[in-house]
């Protein structure tokens, strides 16, 4: 088996983990729909405000939701002892976080993919004119998202307060990410000059770029003891 | 180095005081500002301080990890401490001195924003110390977070500069560059070497303080090894 | 051949291992025997690549374990507290999983003959959160068999079994030292661990207290002298 099909391996076993346990992706889901819920009650409805606001609601609730499935990802694997199986397994520790990244990147989108219906219908949107815009941003910034949440995720299992620490490391650091995205959506909504919504696809490439290296070189030092 | 820290610290109560004296005296008054301009001699000798201690806490956990001396890591723990003070200082100096200037407490612009984040990263990495305990794993997931979290900061003040020229700027920056008057300019540049003096003195207190239980715990450890 | 040189490990002020030196020619059968916090569970993780020591070298065949941990991996297999299985996946989906990492040549094959070995091929598609304790322990010992490793480390795997699968394990133990494969068994039952035995060593506080061939070993003899050596806190 090659480098590449471990990694991919690891990342089939937790979309496989997943399929079976459900644990995960129901509880993102819910929480995405709920976000869009509650924040509809802050508006009038049918104000204009709503409009100016969707971006960034879509990525609170899609940012959130993700930070329950990056929780999960590791606390499955740290319960039942598995994750000393895969430190004894003959990989190199950063296939193993490229393997974890790719299933948190799969759960997210999925759950993204789902939610966005219902964000267009609450909120009236006309995208479809720039799906596929949208869905590029989409990926980029999820991306971006779990390859630091990834890293920290594995750092949060290990503390003392599991669940709390995870946001308090993570939301920091993506804020370049959140910005681009949510900027880079309300341009789509607008439709702003496409190479204003261009600049912030670039941030966004060059934090993944950037940050997908960084984590990978740097997770060895977080999972040996 | 406790001689050391001991001269560094008579050397900040003469400079402190002297700064004082440019700073209120010296320094004529800006005209249209008024006195409260002079709260700018303690805010950017702060924003200094504190970049300063946060490059040195990624620049040592980097360190840590390649050689793991704990010493390092103890110089990162220290830094972030004495960063996050300073960081502190500029965040509530920032909007003293903004309300009567710009007639807001805050404005989004992006030294103000960044700086708002870099409080977060750095308080983050403290708290992520204080859940993980003294072991050498603390010091680990601390060194890992902070290397990320300093290549971040010009990520972040990239990303939120190019957000604010795409909105309108809510206020107007005051030029506190432009043409500055000489003996401002030394005042500034007087108060700066106090500031980072300051910086080399809490964190050389702090090293000591850090040595003497580290001392403490090899003691400990020492008994622990030699008990049968 | 394993040799270990010096190795301590400290977790803050305390220490866990404080100084081990061991040399465990191939095919040796060694039990650890000791009580709660001698450091067994410290020095087998070291030794399988989980922890790394404070001070100290490891030797496997005059490679550095530091250097040359990923290639060590592939030649280990470890039975320890806990099992490495997904609750939620078929001991099948479990082993294929391993297999994939180990990369196995002919994976199917050997995953069902691991099952066979273990009695569990009639359970091969049954999600691992059915089975029972035993069950769950006797598949992990397929999981840690099936790359066949030259070197077993196992962390008191007779723990939580029943009568049935502790003396399967014996018996399977038993073959697996006649294949000429290094064991490190580390228990604190007496019995068990000695009747397998080549050498046998006592771990107090962290150091080796006693380390003996078994032939020179008798039982009764061995507990006497254990709860000696225990009681005086390494010293004899």
């Amino acid at each position: 088996m090659s480098y590449l099909g471990k990694i991919f391996a690891i990342a089939y076993k937790d979309l496989l983990h997943e399929y079976r346990s459900r644990e995960t992706i129901t509880t993102m889901m819910i929480f995405s729909f709920l976000v869009v819920v509650i924040f509809n009650f802050t508006f009038d409805p049918g104000s204009s405000y709503a409009l100016e606001a969707a971006p960034g609601i879509i990525w609170v609730a899609f940012t959130f939701s993700g930070m329950l499935g990056l929780n999960r990802s590791f606390i499955y694997e740290i319960d039942k002892g598995c994750f000393h199986g895969l430190l004894l397994s003959p990989i190199d520790r950063g296939a193993i976080y490229l393997g974890k990244m790719i299933g948190n990147i799969i759960f997210m989108t999925l759950v993204e993919l789902l939610t966005l219906p219902l964000f267009i219908i609450l909120f009236n949107l006309q995208f479809s004119d720039f799906l596929l815009p949208l869905l590029l941003i989409i990926f980029l910034a999820t991306i971006g998202f779990a390859a630091v949440g990834t890293l920290f995720s594995a750092i949060a299992v290990n503390t003392k307060a599991r669940e709390i620490m995870l946001p308090i490391l993570l939301f920091p650091v993506v804020v370049p990410v959140i910005l681009s995205a949510v900027n880079a959506t309300g341009g789509l909504l607008r439709s702003d000059d496409w190479n204003q919504v261009f600049a912030w696809v670039r941030i966004l490439l060059a934090f993944d770029v950037i940050f997908v290296a960084i984590c990978y070189a740097t997770f060895e030092y977080v999972v040996e003891e | 180095m406790e001689r050391w820290t001991k001269w560094l610290g008579w050397l900040l109560l003469v400079g402190m005081i002297l700064n004082l004296y440019f700073i209120f005296i010296y320094a004529p008054i800006e005209k249209t500002m008024g006195a409260v301009q002079k709260i700018f001699y303690f805010h950017v000798p702060s924003a200094f301080a504190a970049f300063l201690a946060f490059f040195v806490v990624a620049v040592y956990s980097a360190l840590f990890l390649l050689k793991r001396n704990y010493f390092y890591d103890r110089i990162s723990y220290a830094s972030a401490e004495i960063g996050i003070i300073f960081t502190t200082i500029v965040l509530v100096t920032g909007p003293i001195w903004a309300k009567p200037t710009w007639n807001t407490w805050w404005s989004w612009d992006p030294r103000l924003t960044t700086t708002l984040i870099l409080w977060f990263i750095y308080v983050g990495y403290l708290v992520l110390r204080d859940f993980t305990g003294e072991d050498e794993r603390g010091a680990r997931f601390a060194a890992v977070f902070a290397i990320v979290g300093f290549v971040d900061v010009p990520i972040v003040y990239f990303s939120i500069r190019w957000w604010r020229t795409i909105h309108p700027e809510p206020v107007l920056m005051g030029g506190e560059d432009s043409g500055l008057h000489p003996q401002m300019l030394f005042a500034l540049l007087f108060s700066l070497a106090v500031f980072l003096l300051f910086y080399f003195y809490l964190l050389f207190t702090r090293l000591r303080l850090e040595k003497a239980r580290m001392e403490i715990n090899e003691m400990k450890k020492a008994i622990a090894l030699q008990e049968r | 051949m394993i040799v270990v040189k010096n190795l301590t490990k400290s977790f803050g002020t305390h220490y866990a291992l404080r100084g081990i030196n061991l040399e465990i020619p191939t095919g040796t059968f060694l039990s650890i025997f000791g009580p709660n916090g001698a450091g067994k569970t410290t020095f087998i993780r070291i030794l399988s690549t989980l922890s790394r020591p404070s001070t100290g070298e490891i030797y496997f065949d005059d490679k550095n374990l530091r250097d040359h941990a990923e290639s060590f991996r592939q030649r280990i297999g470890v039975i320890g507290h806990s099992t490495f299985l997904y609750d939620e996946l078929t001991a099948f989906e479990n082993l294929q999983f391993y297999a994939k990492l180990y990369s196995l040549p002919d994976a199917r094959k050997r995953i069902q003959q691991a099952l066979e070995e273990v009695g569990l091929l009639a359970r091969a598609d049954d999600f691992v959160r059915t089975f029972s304790r035993g069950m769950q322990q006797r598949l992990s010992i397929a999981r840690a068999m099936l790359h066949q490793p030259d070197i077993l480390l196992l962390d008191e795997p007779f723990t939580g079994l029943d009568q049935h699968a502790s003396s399967m394990l014996k018996h399977w133990l038993s073959e697996l030292k006649s294949e000429k494969r290094t064991i490190l068994l580390v228990t604190h039952d007496l019995t068990h661990g000695l009747e397998l035995a080549d050498q046998v060593a006592i771990f107090v506080r962290g150091k080796v207290a006693y380390f003996e061939s078994a032939d020179h070993v008798d039982e009764t003899e061995f507990q006497a002298h254990y709860h000696k050596v225990v009681a005086a806190g390494g010293a004899a």
